[in-house]
């Protein structure tokens, strides 16, 4: 009998991998008209440049590996990787820096080592954590939320346009984003008070929306059953149990609060769309939990001791890291089985 | 000893058997101190004298040696060569002993050089045991510098920045600037890099030895069609 070896993401439903891909990307429109409406037209530049570019990669590596080209190609799981980059990377990227990226991304960290299922790190996170490593001042240069003051609006399409292709003026329009001011001023109360882009409706102004968007996102991702609840949960808890913690055991001028660390930066995006890939998290649903749990204690530790204002990017990465082995001890029974088969124990 | 010993010995240590790329001895200076030409050349050069001065004296000494005390003595051996190395770095090329740093002593603990100690050193006679040492040495070593330049090249868009530190001050103007407005690509320069880089040479190596296997066997000619089949169906008594 020929059994057909498949790679995860395993399907449970009616449908194929290419339509799950495609749900995914329906369900980032909410928080890229957020970025879009509050940072202006960079991340839809960036998307535009990202999707060719990863196809065209995808495409030579498939090719070279002597695969059937349209068949991976259509799976669409190379503009999933696209998008999520080109959402993670600063409006004001440079088009070198968007194209490096996402070409690093399904190279290097997708077919070199082995292709869609076979890779054991999130590919849009390695490219993304490839160019904050390497340009750390390009991948921090974010814009002021529009409506931040009254003179801050969105740049207009041709600033936008010059940004991505001339890289001029970026400096002149950049702002910080709530999580560097919190870094920038931890335990000077004044200062805090006194940073207009702390105090949003919920959180940090602008960056709370975005976030909002991707957790509607996600909501949409529960719904048609594309993830499952236990990777967001467990992280969202995690950040949820230790900023609140320290917020309010602790110290509330050095550690920010719950929802500061809930709608800022990446955790939104990172919780639904970046921690779920089916192909490098976790895959029992016990392991899920921790996964996701690790994830978020990851997050909270580097963003309030380590260099970098965000890490989701760097916990994820981690936790890739440790899935296979969530995976060996959180073994479910088999059916039948008195205990789960692991490793060399005899099974029953 | 014959010339074609000699010639045996220098293939084996400059690439058939070359102790980075091959045996893959001695990563820790290797991946660390290969972010510049200037380093990279520094450091196998040291590697270099030590290898080939310890491979001398271990062949020198190797009949008056016993099976139990073979190694204590090479690695004492070794260490006095490192400690000379280490004080003439430190009295000639001053800064460049600083950046090192802890990498010049570490050359004691580098397995290529008590390898060949062990292996080569200890059962040849006394030239052929230099030779090796130097030839091995310079296989590191070539190794190392093009690890540097390609790590310099990609990470800061220049080569050979810094070579006043190893070669005097008529070596200032060697830098070569060959990418003008280069933003620096870090992760070159970071241990990442390294590691991707050192990967990228070995599959290099590897495709290299493909092709000329595959080269020498089509000088040799294809086997002539039903030349040598064996019959392998029927029964087998």
């Amino acid at each position: 009998m020929a059994l057909l070896t498949v790679t995860s993401p395993h399907i449970h439903q009616p449908g194929n991998t290419g339509g799950f891909m495609r749900q995914v990307i329906y369900a980032t429109l909410p928080g890229l008209f957020m970025l879009t409406f509050f940072f202006g037209y960079g991340t839809l530049i960036n998307l535009l440049l990202a999707i060719p570019v990863a196809l065209g990669a995808e495409a030579l590596m498939l090719k070279l590996r002597h695969k059937p080209v349209s068949f991976y190609l259509n799976d669409y799981s190379a503009v999933v990787t696209a998008v999520l980059l080109a959402l993670a990377i600063p409006p004001t990227a440079p088009w070198w820096l968007t194209s490096l990226g996402t070409g690093f991304a399904v190279i290097v960290a997708k077919h070199l080592y082995g292709g869609l299922g076979m890779n054991p790190f999130n590919p849009a996170m390695v490219g993304y954590v490839l160019l904050l490593v390497s340009f750390p001042k390009e991948m921090t240069t974010w814009l002021p939320a529009a409506g931040l003051d009254n003179s801050t609006s969105i740049p207009d399409l041709t600033t936008s346009l010059r940004l991505t292709f001339t890289g001029a003026e970026a400096d002149a329009l950049s702002g910080a984003t709530p999580l560097d001011t919190f870094k920038t001023y931890a335990g000077q109360p004044e200062a805090l008070d006194a940073s207009a882009i702390l105090h949003g409706t919920f959180a940090g102004y602008g960056w709370e929306w975005v976030n909002i968007g991707f957790l509607l996102g996600g909501l949409y991702l529960l719904w048609r059953r594309i993830i499952t609840w236990h990777i967001p949960a467990g992280m969202l808890l995690a950040l949820f149990l230790l900023a609140g913690y320290f917020n309010t055991a602790v110290d509330a001028d050095t550690y920010p609060g719950v929802m500061h660390h809930l709608l800022s930066g990446g955790t939104m995006l990172g919780a639904f769309f970046i921690a779920t890939d089916p192909v490098s998290a976790a895959t029992s649903n016990r392991g899920k939990i921790i996964f996701g749990f690790l994830i978020g204690v990851l997050t909270y530790v580097i963003r309030t001791w380590g260099g970098y204002p965000d890490a989701v990017a760097f916990s994820v990465l981690l936790m890739n890291l440790a899935a296979p082995t969530l995976d060996y001890y959180t073994q479910p029974r088999t059916y039948g089985h008195r205990k789960p088969n692991k490793g060399l124990a005899k099974p029953d | 000893m014959a010339a074609e010993e000699f010639k045996k010995i220098a293939v084996d240590g400059l690439w058939k058997n070359n102790p980075a790329l091959v045996q893959v001895l001695g990563l820790c200076p290797l991946l660390a101190v290969s972010g510049t030409v200037v380093n990279a050349l520094a450091l196998g050069l040291a590697t270099t004298g030590v290898l080939a001065l310890s491979n001398l004296a271990v062949s020198l000494i190797r009949n008056a040696t016993t099976e139990a005390i073979r190694l204590p003595t090479f690695v004492m051996i070794i260490a006095a060569f490192t400690t000379c190395i280490e004080f003439l770095m430190n009295a000639f090329t001053y800064e460049l002993y600083l950046i090192l740093g802890i990498f010049i002593p570490l050359i004691v603990t580098n397995c290529t050089v008590l390898g060949r100690a062990d292996a080569f050193a200890s059962k040849h006679p006394a030239p052929t045991a230099l030779w090796d040492g130097l030839m091995m040495g310079l296989g590191f070593t070539l190794v190392l510098v093009a690890l540097g330049a390609l790590r310099e090249l990609i990470g800061t868009g220049a080569l050979f920045a810094n070579m006043q530190l190893l070669f005097g001050e008529m070596a200032r103007g060697w830098k070569l600037e060959l990418i003008p407005d280069y933003r620096g690509f870090l992760i070159a320069i970071l241990p990442p890099g390294a590691f991707m880089l050192l990967g990228v040479l070995l599959a290099l190596k590897n495709i290299i030895d493909a092709r000329m296997e595959a080269a020498a066997k089509a000088r040799k000619g294809a086997p002539t069609a039903g030349s040598k089949r064996v019959r392998t169906t029927g029964n087998i008594s």
